[in-house]
This record gives C-alpha cells, structure tokens and sequence, in this order.
C-alpha cells in the first residue's frame, strides 16, 4: 500500500538532528549487574562440560531424559533419579539460517543456531531424550544444512575451558560414510 | 461460581542472606513441593491453575512467566505471572477459585535478592525516566521524603519509629528461619548512619532469599482436604497516584481504600475489636506505624507513641508482625507479601511454634510494593 505514496507528509528525522540537539530527547542506559546462583542441576551441567561431558538427567518414573539436567522431572513432578553422561553426538531437531547478528547488523553468511537431539550414553538409557542442546552448527554449508543431519560436538581445548555452554564451539556434520 | 477461598496448603525455604546452593528454579520447587505436600494435592493432577509473582527487573530475564511451570509442577497447565507484590497474587489466586473455573490453584512468590548485584539502580528503574530518574536520586529518597512529611504531619518521632526495628527484630528471634534476629536498644537503631534523612540504615529491611508457596482451594474442596482450612474473608488492592510531584506524601491513602474493599468483604466495621493480630509492610521502620494509621487501627499520630507503648507486641492489645515483619525476617521483594500472609496463616492454624499467639481467630495482611510506589494490598483471613 506504502509503494503508491510518492511522497510521504511531514519532516524526516536524521541522526544529524538528534546529535545537534535539535531533537528534545532524553538517553539513559540500564546498570543492571546479576549473578545467577547456577544451583544443583545447571551448576553440575557447566562443570561437567568444563570436563568434556555433556550430563542430563532421567526419570526412572516417566522413562525421559533431559538435557540440560534439572532437580525435577516436569512431567511427574518427582526429583530425577540419575545424572548421567550422553554422547557428544546428535541429530539437529530444528535449525534457521540467522542474516542479522545479536547487535543487529546484516550479514552475509548466515549463523546457524540449532537444537541438537543428543545421542545415549548406553542401551541402559531409560526413556528418550526430551531435550537437546541449543547451540550452534559449523564448518558446514549453509546451504546442506538440514533436519535430521547428524552432527558432533567441537570442543575448546581443555585448558580453554570455563564451565561455560561455549565450552562447545559449536556442531559439526559427521561425514556420512 | 466459588462462594468462599481456604489456603490449604503452605510451603517456603529460606530465608536467608543468600542461597548460593539452589538456582531460583530450586528454591521455588522447594516451596511448591512442600506446600503440595503439606495440602496433600499432586500438582500435576490436582492443580489447575498456577500464579506465580515476580518482576523481570529482579530476575533478570524479562517475560519470566516461561521461566516458571517446571519446577511449579505446571507444564502444560493454566498459568501465569502477575507483576506486583505477593499479596497480589494471593488476590488473583484467590479470584481464580471464586470463578468457579478453578477448584485448585496454587501461588507463588520468591527472593533471589542476593543475585541482583545493583540492586539500587535497578529499583531506578522505577522512577519516571523523563521527570524523576535525570534528578540521579537514589531511590530511597523516596522514603525518606516519605517519612520526613509523616513525621510532620503527625508529630511521630524518629525514636517511635526505632520502637518498631527494636520490636521487630526481637520478634523474629523467635522464629526460626528468620535472619535479622536481634535484641536492640533504641540508641543502636538510632546510631546508625542516615540513609536518606530522616530516615536511617537501619530502619530500612536488609534483603533475603527465599520462596513461598501456597494452595488455595474453593469451599468443598478445602473441606476435604484439610481440617484447618485458612479462609480468605476479603482481599482489597489499590494505587494511588504514581506522580512524586502530586501524591499523598503523608499518609498511606492507597493502604486506606484497599483496607476499605478488603473490610467490606470480611464485613469489618471495627477494625481493632474484630482483628486479633497484624503483618503489616515494614520495609521501612516508619512505614508499619503509617500503615497501621491508614489501616483504620489508630488515628494518624497515635501508632508511634502506641508502639513505644509496647501495645503492639506480641502480649500487647494488637500484636503486628510477630514473625519479624521485614526488619527481621528479610526483605524478600515481591514475595513479601506472601511472607506477611504466610505468618498469619501459620499464626491462625496454631502452627507458629514459640511465637503462637493465644486464641486469634481473625488476622490482617498488608502489603506495599516498595519505594517509590504507593500500590498496597489488604487481605483478612480466619480460621
């Protein structure tokens, strides 16, 4: 509708005008400093993954893992049973190709954040793993990128890490043999 | 459609300083399982609505609501987060039975204080960002302009107001999970150093962690759960004017309306011969006995001398906050509401411990949202 107005009413604004005052505004930025107790669950995710672990947590009652771990299962609303390591292999449940970074600016190759549906650590795994891990795909085509390619983890080196979910750098493809 | 609301149901953790051992999600399910515990009700089969209050500038992710149902036992259910003081949330509860939509619901509020490391320019945030926070005050002088024009208007005094930290704080040395416990004199009150004059550091709540939840319940269902049924017999709220420029600096007008909606649902006319006991906002020492004043208990002027009295401690006419009120039990920000109705609640089913008050049938809860609003909120319970 906007491209059949030829000349639209009124005076445009420039970031000239803001910075000459002409342009009655107020500036003000938020100091707002937290530290978040990460507690039982979070708290043994990060450090295991300083390890190179990456841990969920099952019920024994509702046969589910999650990942990250948690101190309650959501379903049964009972305390998880187990923590237990899972592989540092998955498969991307969901992915998008982002053209505008954090700070909003526009780029060319697209960033590429994925939910991974990691792999058990064993057959003597409870239930199917109801979470995955929100993170990042690399050293990968953006344009083969698809649901259900299966990808790994490229972890820091150990010296580098620091408890930290950037302790991975991000998933990459496993070469399909 | 519900006639009458019972808590069944109670729960907290903490309070304390800090609780660096358990995330804000722990402590929460703490609370909940505890008071889904003690309602005898499974959340995930008995619940079918949930509040929880909080306030994203005190969490520090905003749209908090999603960050509630796990660990509440409410995925999948009915819920939602109310942004104002736990008394709030208890009102709002307490409106979702009476639609009859809900037979169960469940509140809950909690403090992660000690995570938020500016919390001063934070509550900042709070002052009009055009009018009042370019002026770059500290927050707190809104009480202590507050309590400067109490002061005035009703001839109170600062020692008055001390009375209310030494009673307070001695208060909560009875109750066993309150941080603040101590056994002052006047002077020691008084010989702290000012904070926004006339009102000193130590008359104002030092911060708390910790969680509380509660089980509200329609009429039937509350019978068949639990031979103490708490009842909710009026809940009233109010705002008063946000402007610092046009508000009643004296007197706390939006706690007087509240008390009135609160009063006529209950059907109270008097209220100091039909209350047996009071937890009042005491944030700030001078707020409980302008709180008191605006709750119709005392003409304004009288609580200060009443209180210096010794009439409201707990063997006086009108015990108010014998938990410790805020002074002596945390400032737990906006579960602190839910701390004042928490006490009543324990006070009524005869459940206080050392602190039980003898043969109390009807208790006041108030509760005020904090510098610099004027938002307040009255619920009386009975047993």
């Amino acid at each position: 509708m906007t491209a059949n107005i030829k000349e639209f009413p009124g005076t445009p604004l420039s970031e000239k005008d803001f910075k000459e005052g002409k342009i009655l505004f107020n500036h003000d930025e938020l100091k707002g400093d937290f530290a978040w107790d990460t507690g039982i669950a979070i708290g043994s995710y990060l450090a295991a993954l300083k390890e190179g672990l990456i841990l969920g947590a099952t019920c024994y009652t509702c046969h589910k893992i999650v990942v990250p771990p948690r101190t309650v299962c959501e379903w049964c609303f009972n305390p998880m049973d187990e923590y237990i390591p899972l592989m540092d292999t998955g498969t991307v449940n969901t992915f998008s190709l982002c053209y505008v970074t954090w700070d909003v600016k526009r780029i060319e190759e697209p960033e590429i954040p994925a939910v991974i549906m990691l792999d058990g650590a064993s057959s003597l795994d409870s239930g199917p793993i109801m979470g995955g891990i929100m993170h990042l795909l690399g050293e990968v085509d953006p344009e083969k990128v698809h649901i259900g390619m299966r990808v790994k983890a490229v972890w820091k080196p150990p010296e580098e890490r620091q408890g930290s979910v950037t302790d991975i750098l991000y998933f990459k493809p496993i070469e399909e043999e | 459609m519900n006639e009458r609301v019972a808590i069944v149901g109670l729960g907290w953790t903490g309070f304390r300083p800090v609780t660096p051992e358990v995330s804000y999600r722990e402590l929460m399910y703490d609370a909940a399982l505890r008071a889904y515990t003690d309602a005898g009700v499974d959340p995930r089969r008995d619940v079918e609505s949930f509040v929880t209050v909080a306030e994203d500038f005190h969490e520090g992710t905003s749209i908090f609501d999603e960050y509630v149902p796990d660990q509440l036992g409410a995925a999948l259910k009915s819920m939602h987060t109310i942004c104002g003081d736990g008394l709030h949330g208890l009102a709002t509860a307490y409106m979702l039975v009476r639609t009859g939509q809900f037979d169960i619901v469940a509140i809950e509020g909690h403090s992660k204080a000690s995570n938020l490391l500016t919390i001063d320019e934070v509550t900042a945030y709070a002052q009009d960002p055009v009018l009042n926070r370019p002026l770059r005050f500290n927050t707190h002088f809104v009480a202590g302009m507050e309590m400067n024009r109490y002061l005035h208007e009703t001839g109170t005094t600062r020692e008055q107001c001390a009375a209310v930290v030494v009673k307070n704080r001695y208060n909560a040395l009875a109750n066993p999970s309150a941080p603040y416990g101590a056994n002052l004199a006047l002077a020691d009150v008084l010989s702290g150093p000012m904070l926004s004059s006339p009102l000193g550091h130590r008359e104002a709540a030092e911060h708390a962690d910790g969680a509380i939840a509660m089980v509200l319940a329609s009429e039937e269902k509350a019978r068949h759960l639990t031979d103490k049924p708490i009842w909710i017999e009026g809940v009233g709220w109010c705002n008063d004017s946000p402007s610092l420029e046009s508000r009643d600096w004296g007197q706390a007008t939006y706690t007087q309306e509240a008390a009135r909606m609160a009063y006529r649902q209950a059907g109270i006319n008097n209220p100091l011969q039909m209350i047996d006991f009071a937890e009042v906002d005491d944030i700030y020492a001078y707020k409980e006995l302008q709180t008191l004043e605006a709750l119709g208990f005392f003409r304004p002027g009288e609580a200060g001398e009443l209180t210096a009295d010794g009439f409201t401690t707990p063997e006086g006419e009108l015990p108010v906050n014998v938990s410790g009120g805020s002074l002596g039990w945390g400032h737990l920000l906006d579960a602190t509401g839910l701390a004042r109705a928490l006490e009543v609640v324990l006070q009524l089913r005869g459940e206080a411990g050392a602190r039980q008050l003898e043969d109390v049938e009807v208790g006041l809860v108030q509760s005020w949202r904090g510098i610099p609003t004027t938002s307040g909120a009255v619920a009386i319970l009975s047993n």
